[in-house]
């Protein structure tokens, strides 16, 4: 069953008076328990289709259905709510709070949530546990390493429940060792508890360990490949 | 939790909260200071004026107010005082004379009002007895006949001295002109240097000798009261005991000096919003830094789902900690100097007589009333509050998708 739908897919802005087609007619569908990668050169459109998958933006044309709701019509705060509780999102940056330890970090999440204090930090526990960071719990991002704040965004992309997690280039800062761990994690993750990861990605080791690999050019699904 | 990570927020660049606090700190120090002496001084003016001269409740004929004519006088004045001092909350009260006429000496001759006291109650009414310092005579004593009490003003424009001789000229009962010698028996001064030029003070026994009017009668009687909440009650209750007389309080007598305390509170308020605006809007600048620096962990925080809400309360929750902790710092510091100097007093020596002309001490002791703090404390949170809301609106304004992807 698609949890995900993307329905003729364009997304047109300007750029100094010129207009950019970033996103030109894509329809793809999504399965729970996917481990995608959408793959391209710079400028392909993979960004700006994961950011209108996300609901972080819209598309010019088309429409995005996700758990049979096309969010393109949802606006302001219901649209922040419905990113809250249906997705999780990995950055190319880790992006965490810098102020809160990693714990924290991931009870943030659910403290938007509005979930009882005994849950958060359960939840928080186990799924720092479950990315191999159950020793550095208490430690805030600047003393982590690249790779473990990285593990630590996964750690709260899943701290919702959401539907499927988007990563937006997530190995990019990352060396081999830290890549490989990442991977391995979110790979255990997919297998063992059917979560849904979507990459957008140029690093060929995310890449290799995709089951399904979608690549985009000039805005287009050029292919779309299932191992 | 929004407000653990506003909290932890501000100390993230630590040199950059120290800078506004301190300039909040020093702006409040700065503000209670000079609230805490323009307060502290026209309390003192008022209280230095009801204890040298006003009191609190006077009455009078009610024709005397009208040019202080000798002949409207209050009859049985002795009596009067004895059921004045009876009704509840009456501290203390004492009847004088008071008769306009001229101090004489060789060198000049000066308008005055002679204030004839009776000098044991007038101590209970009056801190005159207290003005005159050891070297300048005694109050009252020493002197066998007409002693005279003049102001260290009035002495040095009539070159008078302990001792001198000085003739007063007044009307008596009748309206013909008589006058008498005095001798001055003590020299006063009060930190009013315009009542001192135009008051002297002798013996009721010895000024009703001369005007013939009967010793038990009076110009003016003075109240003193022991709670001043209670000045209107007891004024309506002396009024119903004698509804033939004027009975007036001190507001109503001087009325530039009842206004002195209102116009200092507007004073006050217009001071501190002036000084917290300035501050607010350093507030505002270090506000809007911080959002610019942030830009992409708010787009995050957005992007996983923090409403527009929480990221402006999250910023108003930070600017208002900024403004309270310096605000805190600021009144807790000026708390101790008001209590400091309010206790040892800062002398404006320099600039005495000029603030001795308008009645003000030369040594004033700052103070500001315990509801002043209160208010400020309010203005101080509205500040921060004001102040968040543009860096705020600038914050929420930002797009996520876009936000994340900036190097900031």
């Amino acid at each position: 069953m698609n949890i995900i739908e993307t329905k003729n897919l364009h997304k047109t802005y300007k750029e100094s008076e010129i207009e950019v087609h970033a996103v030109r007619g894509v329809d793809l569908s999504f399965e729970q328990g996917e481990f995608t990668a959408i793959v391209g050169p710079s400028g392909s459109g993979k960004t700006t289709l994961l950011n209108m998958i996300g609901g972080l933006d819209k598309p010019t044309e088309g429409e995005i259905i996700i758990d049979g709701i096309n969010i393109s019509t949802l606006k302001g705060s219901k649209l922040i709510d419905f990113r809250l509780r249906k997705i999780g999102f990995v950055f190319q940056a880790y992006n965490l709070i810098p102020v809160l330890t990693a714990k924290e970090n991931v009870e943030f999440i659910m403290n938007l949530q509005k979930r009882p204090k005994k849950e958060r930090i359960k939840r928080a526990e186990d799924l720092l546990k479950a990315v191999g960071l159950g020793d550095r719990m208490n430690a805030r991002p600047s003393k982590l390493s690249g790779g473990q704040q990285q593990r630590v965004a996964v750690a709260r992309a899943l701290a919702s429940k959401p539907m499927f997690i988007l990563a937006d280039e997530p190995t990019a800062n990352l060396d081999s060792e830290s890549t490989r761990n990442l991977l391995e994690i979110m790979e255990t993750l997919n297998k063992e508890e059917n979560i849904t990861f979507i990459f957008s990605t140029h690093d060929t080791r995310v890449v290799n360990k995709a089951r399904r690999i979608i690549t985009i050019d000039d805005g287009k699904v050029l292919s779309d490949e299932k191992k | 939790m929004l407000i653990s990570i506003a909290w932890k927020n501000i100390w993230r660049n630590k040199l950059r909260s120290a800078v506004v606090i301190i300039a909040v700190t020093l702006g409040l120090i700065g503000g209670i200071m000079s609230v805490g002496i323009m307060f502290g001084s026209s309390d003192q003016r008022i209280k230095d004026a009801l204890n040298d001269y006003v009191s609190e409740i006077q009455i009078h004929h009610p024709k005397y107010s009208e040019n202080n004519e000798a002949k409207y006088i209050i009859k049985n004045s002795d009596n009067a005082e004895k059921i004045i001092s009876e009704i509840p909350g009456v501290k203390s009260v004492c009847s004088r004379m008071k008769i306009i006429g001229m101090a004489n000496s060789p060198e000049a001759a000066v308008g005055i009002v002679i204030n004839g006291i009776n000098p044991e109650r007038e101590k209970k009414v009056t801190d005159i007895y207290t003005k005159i310092p050891d070297s300048l005579g005694t109050y009252f004593k020493n002197t066998k006949r007409n002693p005279v009490l003049i102001s260290s003003k009035l002495a040095e424009k009539l070159n008078l001295h302990l001792r001198s001789k000085v003739v007063l000229t007044f009307q008596e009962k009748n309206g013909t002109m008589t006058g008498g010698a005095f001798r001055v028996s003590g020299i006063y001064k009060t930190n009013n240097s315009m009542f001192d030029e135009t008051n002297i003070f002798v013996k009721k026994e010895d000024l009703a000798r001369l005007t013939l009017f009967p010793e038990n009668t009076a110009h003016e009687i003075a109240v003193r009261i022991t709670d001043k909440k209670q000045l209107e009650t007891i004024k309506a209750d002396i009024s119903k005991k004698y509804p033939d007389l004027s009975v007036m309080t001190w507001k109503e007598l001087q009325p530039d000096l009842a206004m002195v305390t209102d116009f200092m509170n507007q004073m006050m308020a217009i001071f501190m919003i002036i000084i917290l605006s300035a501050l607010g809007f350093g507030i505002v600048n270090t506000m809007l830094m911080v959002v610019l620096e942030r830009i992409k962990e708010i787009g995050m925080l957005m992007a996983v789902g923090m409403n527009r809400i929480r990221v402006f309360t999250m910023i108003m929750l930070e600017t208002v900690f900024l403004s309270v902790v310096g605000g805190g710092i600021g009144m807790a510091v000026s708390a101790i100097l008001l209590n400091y100097f309010g206790r040892v007093g800062m002398s404006f020596s320099s600039v005495s007589k000029g603030l001795e002309s308008f009645g003000y001490s030369a040594v004033i002791f700052p103070k500001v009333e315990t509801s002043f703090y209160f208010m400020l404390s309010f203005l101080i949170i509205l500040t921060g509050i004001i102040a968040s809301v543009y860096p705020a609106i600038k914050a929420v304004k930002l797009n996520p998708a876009e936000a994340v992807r900036t190097d900031a």
